[in-house]
């Protein structure tokens, strides 16, 4: 027998201003409802339709989703329809932000919002369950909700500035209410609260315009969004999340590498031999070693100089040459070492050995070219070189770790700077709201800039 | 289930108690609001036709909460301020009365529970806490409504009230609590806030387009 009952009709209204007929899409479900032609605010429950608040804006303002629009919301796969729209705006150091909210309906699923500024849309849905903690919104602090915290962004009075359709409550131009949102990029949550009455906790997320224009399908594409918005995520999030994770891999691998080298180097000394140098000797000092023989892989090979300089310095010109190949490795070093007493001080400058890695010898016969030189005053210098091949390097590791570090650190500052222009437009953003909010009817006295 | 029927005393069209535990029905064709005594029924008034208001459910709407299964057998609609919303009489199965709440389409399933030292009206201050069978419920709304129509069986006398304060109650685990000042002692209910997918609602109002 319930089966026979009729379907509920679709029914319209006449505005008793201007005649015109506007359309109701939520049924029973119409509290208020405004006249399309004329933007008078009707009471829609009234048989005789009472105007309960004309329309005096000068500017009219066009949603730019259009009431009657039907689709799916993102996330979502039933159909609801656009059914009203509202302006609303707050006040931040006298100036004026306004953004767009659609009330879209199902006559089974009800409502649910969108909310738009400067381009940044959020699907919006009432919250069954509360958030954790201190129940009433505040004016900073976190709140934890389905697992994750929300952070504080603002508290504001957010004051209905033109409306259009329909709403299952009773809505004017000039209704205020204190509005509180904590974000969790891609998530916000809000919480409106009518003093001493309601609170009513929403969540919104964040979605991108396209996917609202291709749900709802709609002509166009949505607008480019401006500036950052509250609860947009970061695009250098996830990012820098894996460059770090790749940088870690690497440095792992790198270190790995690293530890094996030092512990596989053979660090096998293949020469060594004494000199002495002469200075004050006018004759050629340089001269040539016997053969010594780097085998296994190309390594690298530590060059050493240990001498007995006292407050004297010394040169020593190197030619490592591959006596097959004829290939020739030269470097110069230089050997200095002072000693004295001053104020009772003893003090020392420099060293007495010196030591040079040469990274990539192939293996071979080399004999090692030497040609000191020194003061021509000083005096003799006894000198000894070792060749040892196959030592560990670590340099090449440095800068590994170096260049590995340099993509995540850079990608993090970029991220900083992203957080950085999200929390300016906040109460705890370092432009604003240190000045006294004259304007912002609020309570928020006691707002603490404290992030 | 056992039924009863009986006659209006007003216009004599049939009248069917299909639950044992409602207490006063609404007459389908004259409307009068018709309560039991059990011996005999008496008229204590007329209602109006019930205002516009859009809600998926009516009379003789089935649908499942829990493990349980259960009927739509009445309503009350209370009017405030800023719109209306329905309070559905259920019956589960084994005769166990409940309430299925619609506001706009926002659903919560509860049942009266026996309390001792309820809070009063002023006690319960939006935002203040009560912990009730060991969930802590906060304070989210303050409503002062009046009824605005009833419809079929209800398991109390229910047609003529002032207005009256209900204040509803969340948990942060979909836990819904509403006090009732309707009667000089506070009436609490406790539930659960329910999706409509959940309740796999059958026999539905058709909407037009929809």
């Amino acid at each position: 027998m319930a089966d026979q009952r009729p379907a509920v009709s679709v029914r319209s209204v006449n505005c008793p201003n201007c005649g015109a007929a506007t359309a109701v899409r939520t049924f029973g479900h119409a509290v208020n409802v405004v006249c399309m032609s004329c933007r008078s605010i009707l009471d829609a429950k009234d048989p005789g339709v009472t105007i309960l608040q004309k329309y005096r804006d000068a500017v009219p303002r066009e949603p730019l989703i259009p009431l009657g629009s039907r689709g799916t919301l993102p996330g979502e796969t039933i159909q609801r329809e656009v059914v009203g729209f509202q302006v609303r705006e707050i006040i931040v150091d006298h100036i004026p932000y306004q953004w767009r909210e659609y009330l879209l309906f199902n006559p089974y699923h009800g409502f649910r919002y969108l909310t738009e500024y400067a381009g940044h849309w959020n699907v919006v849905s009432t919250l069954r369950s509360l958030p954790d903690g201190d129940h009433l919104p505040g004016n900073s602090g976190t709140r934890g909700f389905d697992g994750q915290q929300f952070a504080h962004f603002q508290t504001a009075t957010a004051k209905t500035v033109f409306v259009l359709g329909e709403f299952p409550w009773q809505v004017r131009v000039g209704d205020t209410v204190t509005a509180v949102d904590y974000v969790a990029p891609p998530r916000m949550l809000s919480a409106e609260v009518t003093s001493g009455q309601e609170v009513t906790w929403s969540l919104g997320q964040y979605t991108p315009g396209a996917e609202i224009w291709k749900g709802l399908g709609l002509p166009g594409s949505a607008p480019n969004p401006e500036g950052v918005f509250a609860d947009q995520p970061s695009p250098y999030v996830t990012v820098t999340r894996r460059m770090w994770r790749n940088a870690a891999w690497l440095l792992a691998a790198a270190t790995l590498l690293w530890i094996f080298h030092l512990a596989s180097a053979r660090s096998r000394q293949v020469f060594t031999q004494a000199f002495r140098y002469d200075p004050r000797q006018i004759q050629d000092a340089s001269l040539v070693t016997p053969l010594f023989e780097i085998d296994g892989r190309q390594s690298a090979v530590r060059v050493e100089t240990q001498t007995d300089l006292d407050n004297q310095w010394i040169g020593v010109g190197y030619a490592l040459v591959n006596d097959g190949t004829g290939q020739s490795f030269e470097f110069a070093r230089e050997v200095s070492f002072y000693a004295g007493v001053e104020d009772g001080e003893s003090w020392t400058e420099g060293s007495r050995s010196d030591s040079v890695t040469l990274p990539t010898i192939p293996p071979g016969r080399y004999f090692l070219r030497i040609e000191p030189e020194g003061e021509r005053i000083g005096k003799p210098v006894e000198y000894r070189v070792n060749v040892i091949e196959d030592v560990a390097t670590s340099l090449w590791y440095l800068i590994t770790v170096l260049l590995v570090m340099v993509p995540p650190i850079v990608t993090s500052i970029r991220a900083s700077g992203f957080e950085s222009r999200r929390w300016a437009e906040s109460d705890h953003g370092s432009a604003g709201s240190s000045d006294e909010d004259a304007d912002d009817a609020d309570d928020d006295g006691e707002d603490g800039d404290d992030d | 289930m056992s039924s009863r029927t009986a006659n209006c005393p007003n216009c004599g069209a049939p009248l069917t108690y299909r639950w044992s535990s409602s207490v006063q029905t609404v007459c389908e064709h004259c409307r009068s609001v018709v309560v039991r005594t059990d011996v005999d029924l008496k008229k204590v008034g007329v209602v109006a036709d019930l205002p516009l208001e859009g809600s998926p459910i009516q009379l003789f709407t089935e649908g499942h909460y829990r493990d349980k299964n259960f009927i739509v057998a009445g309503r009350i609609l209370y009017q405030f301020e800023q719109g209306t919303w329905n309070e559905w009489h259920i019956v589960l199965d084994g005769g166990i009365d409940g309430w299925l709440s619609d506001a706009q389409n926002e659903f919560a399933i509860s049942f009266p529970v026996a309390m001792a030292k309820l809070p009063s009206e002023e006690q319960a201050a939006l935002g203040k806490s009560f912990t009730w069978n060991e969930t802590r419920f906060t304070v989210v709304s303050r409503t002062l409504a009046h009824y605005a129509g009833v419809e079929g069986e209800l398991p109390f006398e229910y047609w003529d009230k002032e207005d009256v304060t209900f204040i509803d109650l969340r948990s942060d685990r979909s836990d819904f609590a509403t006090l009732d000042y309707s009667d000089d002692a506070p009436a609490l209910y406790i539930g659960t806030a329910v999706e409509f997918e959940e309740l796999r609602l059958r026999n539905l109002r058709r909407f037009e387009g929809w």
